[in-house]
């Protein structure tokens, strides 16, 4: 996370080799990425990009899908192997023979998610997957990537949407004018006003919350819904038997 | 994308800078007839000399040599194709001449492409519209024109992503034969095409919205009018498409590789 131009783009852009580091190296699973190519890879890196319009091009999404096992020369069976295993996973097996021209903006970057997924690459890369979702595709997004993690995959996102990452709660790194300014959980991170004002962040709603009523003995470090509330509760438990 | 670098301008003030549109294109237009009436490889390196101090008044140098350097690959293409030609058109021979023809024919284009690129790198958009409506071009047009050459920037960056965004899918544009090259580019070009499509729509939106042609008659804030620097370049087109014509019809041209092998003369 971080504010507009931090460099959080340019960053990710090295973890499959579309940019080189201009000093020093970017090792991803053990390999320079100066020494290998783009393709080579990508087949362990997946990159959604932000704009689902910059990659789609195919007639229908099943080819869409498609295209990049092709690239990375699976054979016939796997590729429809595959192709329907995305489909289903982002709901979206009656579009399989539509244009993905016709869909809708937030179908349309679902079919972009399924056509990285499609490839199971071991790190998937989101940038700014949230953005103009509505609440139920964003819900759809956490529990999928909770799905990766519990199959042992990394998930790198970056987002602005400080109530998603609360949700979320992942491990966080900011960023602030091309340099890693803080790297912990999101309960730590995500409750320090400082280095949020520092990034252009606000602190998430329920952390905002607690920080008001740290006066009444309330922990400040609670982002998630569920410790709000038990912590609510147990103090309401407190004040009436002293 | 160094080609296209060599076109794009930038905000610098110099005498060239502040040239009148009109009188430059004028110039251009000059330098391109003579440049094509003449074949001889002597009066092509003359002219591209002659353009060199305007290179240098407007400080245009690095971002000049830029485009020339994107620009010898076709130059490179253009006389490997005009050997090629010759060679074969002439049963496997090549004489010196055959060579100083296809040189020739290089420099024509070095020549092209240096007015060009100096026309396009000291004048704006802005100034260019203005230079239409002035030589009463409807409003239309002249719009539509600034409108496509302030989105070849934007354009050209937007390639870029398209062609990241396909490469982290697993394509590689260097890979396989000529046509397969050429069918890799297909998923970059359709959501090139797409988005620039899209992005006309939502412009004639905005457009619209701001009541684009409420009125008829526009007036404009800034007017173009000719100064001294101006007149000169008039002077100087003028006196260059004289000597040409005069050279043309009462000089004979010597070829350069006659005067390097002084034996002949």
């Amino acid at each position: 996370m971080g504010q507009n131009g931090a460099g959080k783009t340019t960053f990710i852009k090295h973890f499959n080799g579309l940019l080189k580091p201009s000093l020093g190296t970017v090792r991803v699973n053990g390999v320079e990425t100066t020494k290998t190519g783009v393709a080579t890879l990508a087949r362990n890196v997946g990159f959604v990009f932000q704009n689902p319009d910059n990659q789609l091009f195919s007639e229908t999404v099943e080819d869409e899908i498609a295209f990049a096992l092709k690239n990375f020369g699976f054979d016939k069976e796997t590729i429809e192997k595959r192709v329907t295993w995305a489909l289903d996973f982002l709901s979206l097996y009656q579009y399989r023979k539509t244009s993905p021209f016709l869909l809708s903006g937030g179908e349309r970057k679902r079919v972009a998610l399924a056509s990285v997924l499609a490839w199971d690459p071991e790190t998937l890369v989101l940038d700014e997957p949230t953005i103009g979702q509505d609440h139920e595709q964003k819900e759809k997004l956490r529990q999928f990537i909770i799905q990766l993690q519990a199959k042992k995959k990394t998930v790198i996102m970056v987002t602005h949407d400080v109530e998603f990452v609360a949700e979320c709660n992942p491990r966080v790194i900011l960023m602030r004018a091309g340099k890693i300014i803080a790297n912990g959980p999101a309960k730590d991170i995500l409750t320090t006003p400082k280095l949020l004002e520092e990034s252009s962040l606000v602190l998430p709603q329920i952390a905002q919350v607690f920080t008001k009523l740290a006066h009444i003995g309330l922990p400040a470090d609670i982002i998630d819904i569920d410790e709000a509330e038990t912590a609510i509760l147990s103090k309401a438990k407190e004040k009436k038997h002293p | 994308m160094s080609f296209f670098d060599g076109l794009k301008f930038r905000k610098v003030s110099s005498p060239i800078h502040n040239l009148d549109p009109r009188i430059k294109f004028i110039y251009v237009i000059a330098i391109f007839i003579i440049a094509i009436v003449f074949p001889q490889m002597l009066p092509l390196i003359i002219l591209f000399l002659i353009q060199l101090p305007f290179v240098v008044l407007a400080k245009i140098k690095k971002q000049w040599i830029r485009s020339l350097r994107g620009a010898a690959f076709f130059a490179g293409f253009i006389f490997i194709i005009n050997i090629l030609t010759t060679f074969f058109y002439n049963d496997f021979t090549l004489t010196a001449l055959n060579v100083e023809n296809a040189l020739a024919m290089t420099m024509r284009f070095v020549v092209l492409f240096e007015s060009f690129s100096i026309f396009f790198l000291t004048t704006s958009s802005d100034h260019l519209g203005l230079a239409f409506e002035q030589s009463h071009v409807p409003y239309e047009f002249a719009f539509a024109f600034t409108t496509a050459v302030r989105f070849v920037p934007v354009l050209a960056e937007e390639a870029q992503t398209i062609m990241d965004a396909q490469k982290a899918r697993g394509l590689e544009l260097e890979k396989g034969n000529l046509l397969k090259r050429i069918r890799n580019y297909i998923p970059i070009l359709i959501p090139l095409i797409v988005s620039a499509i899209r992005r006309s729509l939502e412009l004639a939106e905005a457009m619209e919205s701001r009541a684009w042609g409420a009125v008829k008659k526009r007036t404009n804030l800034y007017l173009l009018r000719l100064h001294k620097g101006d007149y000169i370049l008039l002077g100087i087109t003028i006196l260059l498409m004289v000597v040409a014509i005069y050279v043309s019809f009462f000089v004979s041209i010597p070829l350069i590789s006659d005067l390097l092998n002084p034996s002949v003369l």
